[in-house]
């Protein structure tokens, strides 16, 4: 899809999300709907690492942490605009990425998948036991809402529409990335590193370039979260997380970007369902616990009848 | 004489107990096509892996324009204006044809990934720029009416003129040709010679890798004889093929 | 920090290190006939402790409890193989860890759905009281820890190495490609490697069970913690898995009593990542190893 095409999509798609999010007055959907774009935009990261780098980063939900702890660090204990804080939450992510990633990268992928689920679960430990600065199981609170233009961004509509905003502009220019030179130079690099090396790209330097890149998006989305949420603790950042993630990626589809948005949307989906479902049916567990489940056998039925996911094999932008 | 363009010395590699090249040593002259020929099993895609830093030598190494060539880094010696085909081809995934040479020709884009994500005009510039040098490479090994079509749907002796013309995309001084004429015809097997004979005309150096002796005899300036890893002979056609050690070795009469 | 003191860390270092050592194990088996990381590992022992918890609960003497506990874990390697593994057998290996991601999910999903979030008590094997060998207090049952431990390694050794079952699984682990070219049956193989494992997972959680109590969510931890054992190994060797399980839970009983007990579970990982680092700066003398 060339870019002029991709670019008026999102923008229809954008004026479709901002006349919900003001039709619309169930705070609860506004909610999920929120809670999809997030994920969206945390998914869309790992979807670069893993559908462009080729690589499983098992630990990704540190790098959301990260955004979010940094965010709101920076916001209550430093006093900064929230948005400086967004900024530095980016940059924090980008680091970790680079941090983790240059000792790690030249290992096979195996290795690396398992380095960084260990970098998760320490990040995770950290954030729990450094009370001093992370405020430990209890979190921070009070974290200030953004602002645009003088009005807060503390409703679920005006949320929806900030962070609608920020997936779409994402989309965008990683779908722009990817028509470009950048874009073929990743796509030779998971068509054969040999022969794109032999042309004359780092193949290393490239893949650890979309980690970073991976890694400030999802940062990015975990501190829009600081800011919806006004209040974080560690405990919805752990392996779980993690893996969770990898479960958008994979349902949407490794290779498409929008895949990674719509997987967001369908494990969203899936666990609202869920919670609304299982009473309904009287069964003696709650949702959770059949939500486990589910999720492990979605995971494996999509490995194994629909490696593409649910937006097909084709490796396109948007 | 000028100083050779590429000069191997010493050049060695083992694989656990076996050596698969032994103190090679040998060089190549700007201008020429080089052959390396030898039978099975005589370390000639080693030597190449090694030229083109795809292998690390155990022992010895390659000085190019003067400068040792960087061992077990492919894209370094990419940037060194040396380029090459592989064995088997190595296709890009689902790009088509165009956008597989247009690899090659990114090499000499500047944009970085905010131009490109902003598609900035410089960036949008440099782009068209690209497409054209891809359209013109494309149409010198004779492929520009596939520009559109998946490389993976061409024709097997197509897909070999594909990776030259991704090789040639990159600018080289120096083609690294591995077994280009394998899987080939003999009407593909001329086309191949043509091309090769256009690239030395146009100012690029060639080393290449290969069975058919005929083709290679036909083809080279020099050639150089592996057998078991070690060197054999040197010299022009003229001179290999009456070379006895050589032909016991490797050349039945039949094939000369 | 006295003697005694440090006695005391190795000693619970020791036994807590014999049961990575035997999860560790159920990945260097697998990992070595089939290149695949099972993410599962974890869940058998899991399995094992809660299997072990319920029979006992329900008045079946030891013996019996615990081979059925072990069954328990080799059924549920078998039936992952087959279900998961096998129909995937030509994907690329991180899909394939994906799939074991998968699978442990819903394995844990409905262990969970099964037994439910209450920690079991299972009875100590040998009932008394801790025993103080030289300064250091073990309790009873990591003496049948050790002891387990100790049997399958001689058990697993002899099978290696006398047996021609064993031999055929060493030649599939050096070359897997070669022994299917002897004539070697490597889909049996395969199938038996993942047997293996969720016995010697199973095994694990039904010795520490009685000390850990039996939960739906053990399987994990232990089970990152045994790779990372097998990891120092270098993902391919038994003896490496054995001592690496030994020095990871000792290291990590002396960083909980010298430095911290709140990062006790991070150790592991710290470990894991320096390994990575290590290779990558290229200080260890093996190699940990690559993708087959």
């Amino acid at each position: 899809m060339d870019a002029q095409r991709r670019w008026r999509l999102l923008g229809a798609v954008g004026l479709v999300v901002a006349a919900v999010s003001y039709a619309v007055p169930s705070s609860y959907v506004l909610g999920i709907l929120v809670f999809v774009a997030l994920n969206g935009l945390a998914a869309l990261g790992l979807s670069l690492v893993m559908g462009f780098a080729g690589q499983v980063s098992l630990g990704q939900a540190a790098f959301f942490a990260i955004g979010a702890y940094a965010s709101g660090l920076f916001s209550t204990g430093l006093g900064w605009n929230p948005w400086l804080g967004v900024v530095a939450a980016v940059a924090a992510g980008a680091v970790a990425a680079v941090a983790i990633g240059l000792p790690v990268f030249r290992l096979s992928g195996l290795l690396l998948a398992m380095a960084t689920l260990g970098f998760g679960v320490i990040v995770y430990y950290v954030l729990n036991n450094w009370a001093a600065v992370t405020g430990g199981p209890s979190g921070l609170t009070g974290i200030p809402p953004l602002s645009v233009g003088g009005i807060a961004i503390d409703t679920d509509a005006r949320a929806l529409v900030l962070v609608g905003f920020v997936l779409l502009l994402a989309l965008g220019l990683a779908g722009n990335l990817v028509d470009s030179r950048v874009g073929r130079a990743l796509r030779a690099i998971h068509g054969s590193e040999a022969a794109a090396a032999s042309a004359g790209i780092d193949v290393m330097r490239l893949k650890l370039a979309v980690f970073a890149a991976a890694g400030g998006l999802t940062a990015l989305a975990g501190a829009l979260y600081a800011h919806y949420v006004r209040f974080i603790n560690p405990s919805p950042f752990g392996i779980g997380y993690s893996i969770e993630l990898v479960v958008m990626v994979v349902l949407g589809g490794v290779s498409s970007l929008p895949g990674a948005v719509l997987g967001a949307a369908a494990v969203v989906l899936l666990v609202e369902a869920l919670r609304a479902l299982v009473p309904a049916l009287g069964a003696s567990h709650g949702a959770a616990e059949y939500e486990i489940v589910l999720f492990g056998l979605v995971l494996m039925a999509f490995m194994i009848f629909l490696p593409g996911g649910l937006a097909g094999g084709r490796r396109r932008a948007a | 004489m000028s100083a050779a363009l590429l000069e191997a010395r010493g050049l060695g590699r083992d694989f656990g107990g076996l050596r698969a090249v032994n103190a090679v040593e040998f060089d190549v002259h700007a201008g020429q096509i080089k052959a390396l020929i030898g039978p099975n099993g005589a370390g000639k895609s080693t030597t190449l892996g090694m030229v083109a830093g795809a292998i690390v030598p155990s022992r010895g190494g390659v000085r190019f324009e003067g400068r040792p060539l960087p061992a077990g880094r492919p894209h370094a010696v990419a940037a060194r204006g040396i380029a090459r085909t592989f064995q088997l081809v190595q296709l890009f995934g689902d790009m088509t044809v165009l956008e597989t040479v247009l690899v090659g020709c990114d090499r000499a884009g500047r944009a970085g990934w905010a131009a490109c994500a902003l598609r900035m005009p410089a960036m949008r510039r440099e782009e068209t720029r690209l497409h054209a040098r891809a359209q013109e490479i494309l149409a010198l090994v004779g492929l520009e009416a596939r520009a559109a079509l998946p490389a993976e749907a061409l024709p097997y002796g197509e897909q070999r003129l594909l990776e030259v013309a991704r090789a040639l995309a990159t600018a080289p001084r120096l083609l690294l040709l591995d077994e280009p004429g394998a899987g080939l015809d003999a009407g593909e097997r001329t086309r191949l010679a043509g091309l090769v004979r256009t690239v030395r005309a146009h100012g690029t150096t060639v080393l290449l890798v290969d069975h058919h002796v005929a083709f290679v005899m036909d083809l080279a300036d020099d050639v150089l004889v592996l057998c078991h890893g070690e060197k054999l002979a040197e010299g022009t056609p003229d001179v290999v093929r009456r070379d006895p050690a050589v032909v016991a070795a490797y050349l039945g009469e039949d094939a000369l | 920090m006295g003697p005694a003191e440090l006695g005391q860390y190795l000693a619970s270092g020791v036994v807590v290190g014999g049961i990575y050592s035997l999860i560790g194990l159920g990945f260097v088996i697998v990992f070595g006939v089939t290149r695949i990381v099972n993410f599962a590992q974890g869940e058998f022992v899991a399995l094992g402790a809660l299997v072990l918890a319920t029979l006992s609960a329900r008045g079946v003497g030891l013996p019996l409890a615990f081979t059925g506990a072990v069954a328990a874990g080799v059924a549920a390697g078998m039936l992952l193989e087959r279900v998961a593994v096998r129909p995937l057998r030509a994907m690329p290996s991180l899909a394939i860890l994906i799939v074991t991601i998968g699978a442990s999910i819903a394995l844990r999903g409905g262990a969970l759905l099964v037994w439910g979030t209450d920690p079991f008590a299972v009875p100590a094997f040998w009932a008394g009281p801790p025993l103080v060998l030289g300064g250091a207090v073990i309790v009873r049952q990591g003496l049948w820890v050790l002891g387990a431990a100790a049997c399958v390694f001689a058990l697993l050794w002899a099978f290696f190495t006398r047996t021609y079952a064993g031999a055929a699984f060493r030649a599939c682990a050096a070359n897997a490609r070669g022994a299917r070219l002897c004539g070697m049956r490597v889909d049996r193989m395969r199938l038996a490697a993942f047997a293996l494992a969720g016995g010697l997972g199973a095994v694990a959680g039904a010795v520490i069970a009685p000390i850990t109590y039996a939960t739906y969510d053990m399987g994990l931890m232990l089970g990152l913690k045994g790779f990372v054992a097998a990891v120092i190994g270098g993902l391919v060797s038994p003896a490496g898995a054995i001592a690496g399980g030994v020095a990871l839970g000792v290291v990590e009983a002396l960083a909980a009593g010298l430095v911290s007990s709140a990062y006790k579970d991070a150790v592991a990982f710290v470990v894991l990542i320096a390994l990575c680092l290590a290779q990558a700066a290229g200080w260890v003398p093996w190699r940990v190893a690559e993708e087959g």
